[in-house]
């Protein structure tokens, strides 16, 4: 993966995103530039329907601008075809969502490995990345759970630890303690933080909760479209 | 195949929905073998008709008798390669509902006639030397019980005989064996002689002839060349193929065929309805979790896949066993308890049910598969 | 709080109005219901319409005489003179022409038939004056008699339909002769009205019977004195005969094709029906696990587990009744009335009937419905009391 000579991973270039509901056409973002540094931990705040969920898609390569450009290690994302997308963010993204989403039938070693069904690797080879993504964050001893025998903080971890099994080097983390008690959303962001500082990895996470902002390197604010350093309000 | 066990592992998810859909589809093809095992039997005889094989009778119906003969008449035309002829017996053996066909023949010729007739050397033997001795098939020996040796007596109703006795004695001497799964094994073959000479009347006459031809393609022709023939005589001739002659008596029953088509179509646009339902339902439960394995990195084609891949997993085990247990209950039999006494499924239709099975499979799995497939990812995630 | 009954009706209330919120489901269980409905109540009115015939053609105080051994008029053989004899016989009812008696001669010919393009047996019956005393159902409706004497017909108005080239005035080649159709008739719906009528005198050489006959059909004086005549036949050393009731005839003739349609119906709608309960039993439990949040609601709320438990197979019962309606309504529109004609083996012929929808068979069919919902509701209405409430309350 290659990177700007000043090491940016991620470039938003006047990025627009309108939505259709119906007939109204409702204006989420409003040419919006940013850029993020490897190996940065980004918290992204503001009030809900902000537009914070959008921007995140954007650069995660799960939606594209209306107009603009999104790149991400040099490469246009948003130019790609939906396939190649798919084919992209197994590679070089890794997912981790508010209500974990992990699959109800799968155990938990299995939902870890579904990023490496799409690559080639041998069994034995998944195997190996399956049980190192599942020990950093400290569940070995559960793999072959169930999600629903599973606490909300313990999904929540099997959720990244498959965000991180194909060693991406972008980490996408939307309103990731948003469901967690205090104490397990903590545990999450100290897993977090480590994966940041100890394994270099770049982390842009979504959220409204200035406690969890605190664990980052930089904080930027969305409201109505646009970013600021400042908080609104 | 690493993706099979995605595919099985969502069965486990809400399994009760999936067996009581397996089981839908499992008695659809019950259904389905049954309908064609029963449509099969009401047209029996026309797939195993003789194609080079001619039925001559009475023009005016064919409970009128016709001169003994005409045979050597009717062999004389160009391109008939051999001829002989039949009675109808009608008697009853106990009771009327122990009915099976009668046939008084000529034993040589109509062996001849009918090749599929398998019969060992010994017993055709017999059958020609024992004047009272009678020949008959496997499925009804096996109704009564009868083996080679026995004494059937068996009571005339049109038929007397002369002095008035309607008992009419006959001996087993041979017990036939169909060539096809689909030849008549329900007949009782006696000797044309000994029923000539003790009737009460009719001497000389016989019911009908059957007639083989050197060219199956000339059959319409010769046909016509027959009815020539007699045209004018006072016993005019209706000559047509065995098997416009078998499909006479079907279309009498009606067009029962047409009957079975139509509830076999009405069931399959049922059970269309509910697997398709369900498939349609399942995957629209599961719309946040598509969307996950898209923003995974599965692409459209996979989820695709997927989910038709489920679909016709369902369809395949459901629609192969209902194909399976249905085709051991056929083999049990008749149903009806004797109105129905040859009951196969034919391998024509084993063929059709699992064309059946794999078309059910893609058409209620590919709308939703389409839908899984173009899953907008950001829409379903936010959905959520 | 609540008693039972008004308990069990606010649930209702509130789980038809959600049948509507699952119309995709619920739709599949009523349609595969329906569907069962219509083809038992199709096939079995077969078997209606064509017993219906059968019994409206006998009748209880005419006797059939055959000869002795002889199941069907075809296998009967009876000579002038034991016709004769039949018609002196003590207990057969008068009329000013003398005794009512009429001797007959079957036999069939072949003429297309219109369904199938092809040739079926047609019933053609010879018959003397007395004919039309004793088979007084018998009435021209178009046309006249024949005349005595002379190579003409009337046919009955079941034969019209179902065959080719018997309108008033056609001709019908039999033999080497041609026969003209110079009536049709009506026969109060009975078999009769499949056949073709003449002068036995002239049928009997144009088929070469000399002077014979096959059947004596008599009125006898009482419906009761049959048995009676009967021993007065059977008894008389001049005669070899066998003396049956019609209606005793017809019935047996009838239950042989009854028997088959019946028992293939019943196998064919058994089978649809088993698959129907499985489809019933999927939509109810659909219904069910996508309530459990408002189920244990009601449960932690205070309402008792039996209501909830008749609640769901109430809201099984309605699907199921709606879409047994909806097949038997189907069933009636394309179904009654239908005519068709099929062979009566035991005659060797056609029968010209009606599919006829009874309502006997809608409510049979009805009924079968109504099992199969109830049948349906069962499994899933005891999961909806089972349900554990803490964990259903956080569930779904």
């Amino acid at each position: 993966m290659s990177v700007n000579d000043n090491g940016t991973l991620v470039k938003v270039d006047a990025a627009t995103k309108y939505f259709k509901r119906g007939s109204e056409e409702i204006h989420v973002l409003e040419q919006l530039d940013m850029q993020v540094p490897e190996g940065e931990f980004l918290a992204l705040m503001g009030p809900s329907g902000s537009g914070k969920s959008t921007l995140l898609n954007l650069i995660g390569g799960l939606d594209r601008p209306t107009t603009g450009s999104v790149t991400v290690a040099g490469e246009r994302i948003d130019r790609l075809s939906r396939k190649k997308l798919a084919a992209w963010r197994a590679r070089h993204v890794g997912l981790v969502f508010q209500f974990y989403n992990l699959l109800p039938v799968l155990t938990a070693e299995r939902n870890v490995e579904l990023p490496l069904l799409l690559t080639h690797l041998s069994r034995a080879e998944r195997k190996t990345h399956v049980d190192a993504a599942l020990d950093a964050v400290g569940l070995s001893h559960r793999k072959t759970h169930y999600p629903k025998t599973l606490s909300g903080g313990e999904q929540q971890r099997v959720g990244i630890a498959r965000g991180i099994v194909s060693d991406p080097t972008l980490l996408l983390a939307d309103e990731p303690t948003g469901d967690l008690d205090r104490k397990s959303g903590d545990e999450v962001l100290d897993l977090l933080k480590a994966l940041n500082k100890d394994h270099n990895k770049t982390i842009i996470m979504v959220t409204h909760d200035p406690h969890a902002a605190l664990r980052s390197t930089r904080t930027l604010y969305l409201n109505e479209g646009k970013l600021s350093t400042e908080p609104t309000e | 195949m690493k993706f099979l066990k995605l595919v099985i592992s969502n069965f486990r998810r809400k399994i009760i929905r999936t067996v009581l859909t397996i089981l839908s589809i499992l008695v659809a093809f019950i259904l389905f073998a049954y309908l064609a095992a029963i449509r099969q039997s009401l047209s029996q005889g026309i797939d195993v008709a003789g194609a080079d094989r001619l039925v001559v009778r009475h023009k005016v119906s064919i409970i009128q008798m016709l001169p003994g003969s005409y045979e050597a008449d009717i062999e004389q035309i160009p391109g008939v390669a051999d001829a002989t002829f039949s009675n109808w017996f009608g008697g009853i053996y106990q009771e009327p509902k122990n009915f099976f066909p009668q046939f008084a023949v000529n034993p040589e010729e109509y062996l001849a006639m009918y090749p599929e007739f398998l019969l060992s050397d010994e017993e055709k033997e017999a059958w020609f030397s024992t004047r009272t001795g009678a020949v008959i098939g496997r499925n009804t020996a096996e109704r009564f019980g009868w083996e080679v040796g026995d004494k059937v007596p068996i009571q005339g109703t049109a038929w007397t005989r002369k002095g008035g006795q309607r008992t009419w004695d006959f001996d087993i001497v041979g017990i036939y064996d169909g060539a096809e799964q689909g030849t008549d094994t329900t007949q009782f073959l006696f000797q044309y002689a000994y029923f000539d000479e003790a009737r009460s009347f009719g001497r000389g006459l016989v019911g009908w002839y059957i007639v083989r031809v050197d060219d199956p393609d000339d059959a319409v022709r010769i046909a016509t060349a027959i009815d020539d023939t007699f045209a004018n005589s006072p016993a005019e001739t209706k000559a047509e193929t065995e098997g416009a002659f078998v499909q006479g008596f079907a279309d009498q029953i009606g067009n029962i065929g047409a009957i079975i088509q139509a509830i076999l179509v009405m069931v399959f646009f049922t059970i269309l309805l509910v697997a398709g339902n369900t498939m349609a339902q399942s995957v629209r439960e599961r719309t946040g979790e598509l969307a996950v394995l898209k923003a995974v990195g599965f692409t459209g084609s996979h989820v695709l896949v997927m989910v038709l891949l489920e679909a016709m997993a369902i369809a395949g085990v459901g629609g192969f066993l209902g194909l399976g247990v249905g085709w051991l209950m056929i083999s049990r039999g008749d149903p009806t308890g004797g109105l129905l006494p040859i009951f196969f499924l034919p391998t024509k239709d084993i063929i059709m049910g699992v064309i059946c099975v794999i078309a059910l499979g893609l058409v209620t799995g590919f709308l939703p598969a389409l839908q899984a497939g173009r899953l907008r990812i950001a829409d379903a995630l936010r959905e959520l | 709080m609540f008693n039972w009954v008004s308990q069990i009706f606010a649930l209702v209330q509130f789980n038809l109005r959600t049948i509507w919120q699952r119309k995709g489901s619920s739709a599949a269980a009523l349609f595969g219901i329906a569907g069962v409905v219509a083809v038992l109540v199709g096939v079995l009115s077969i078997a209606q319409g064509f017993s219906a015939v059968m019994n409206a053609s006998g009748k209880p105080d005419t006797a059939l005489i055959l000869r002795s051994g002889a199941d069907t008029e075809m296998m009967s053989g009876l000579s002038r003179e034991t016709t004769r004899i039949i018609a002196d016989t003590e207990g057969i009812a008068r009329s000013t022409e003398g005794a009512l008696a009429s001797a007959e001669l079957f036999v069939i010919i072949d003429l297309p038939k219109r369904s199938t393009g092809t040739d079926a047996n047609v019933p053609l019956r010879g018959v003397e004056p007395m004919a039309f005393s004793v088979r007084s159902d018998v009435n021209i409706i178009q046309g006249r008699p024949f005349e005595w004497g002379r190579n003409e017909v009337i046919v009955g108005s079941g034969a019209v339909r179902e065959f080719e080239g018997l309108e008033l005035g056609r001709r019908i080649p039999v033999g080497k002769e041609e026969w003209t159709v110079v009536g049709i008739f009506e026969a109060n719906g009975g078999i009769s009205e499949s056949e073709i009528w003449t002068d036995a005198s002239v049928l009997q050489p144009a088929f070469r019977r000399g002077n014979s006959f096959q059947a004596v059909y008599v009125k006898i004086e009482t419906p009761e004195s049959f048995q009676d005549f009967k021993d007065r036949l059977t008894t008389d050393p001049r005669l070899n005969v066998k003396v049956i009731r019609q209606d005793d005839y017809y019935a047996d003739q009838s239950t042989a094709i009854t028997g088959l349609i019946t028992g293939l119906g019943t196998l064919i709608a058994g089978l649809m029906g088993i698959g129907a309960v499985f489809g019933a039993l999927n939509t109810m439990y659909s219904a069910v696990s996508s309530r459990t949040r408002e189920i244990a609601t009601l449960h932690a709320l205070g309402f008792g587990n039996g209501p909830i438990v008749i609640s769901v197979m109430v809201e099984a019962l309605v699907l199921a009744l709606i879409g047994g309606a909806i097949g038997a309504g189907l069933a009636y529109v394309a179904f009654d009335g239908f005519r068709a004609a099929t062979m009566n083996w035991q005659s060797f012929s056609q029968v010209a009937f009606a599919f006829d929808v009874t309502p006997g068979l809608l409510g049979r069919g009805i009924f079968y419905a109504a099992m199969i919902g109830l049948l349906g509701g069962l499994f899933p209405a005891i999961r909806a009391a089972r349900m554990p409430v803490a964990a259903a309350l956080r569930e779904g």
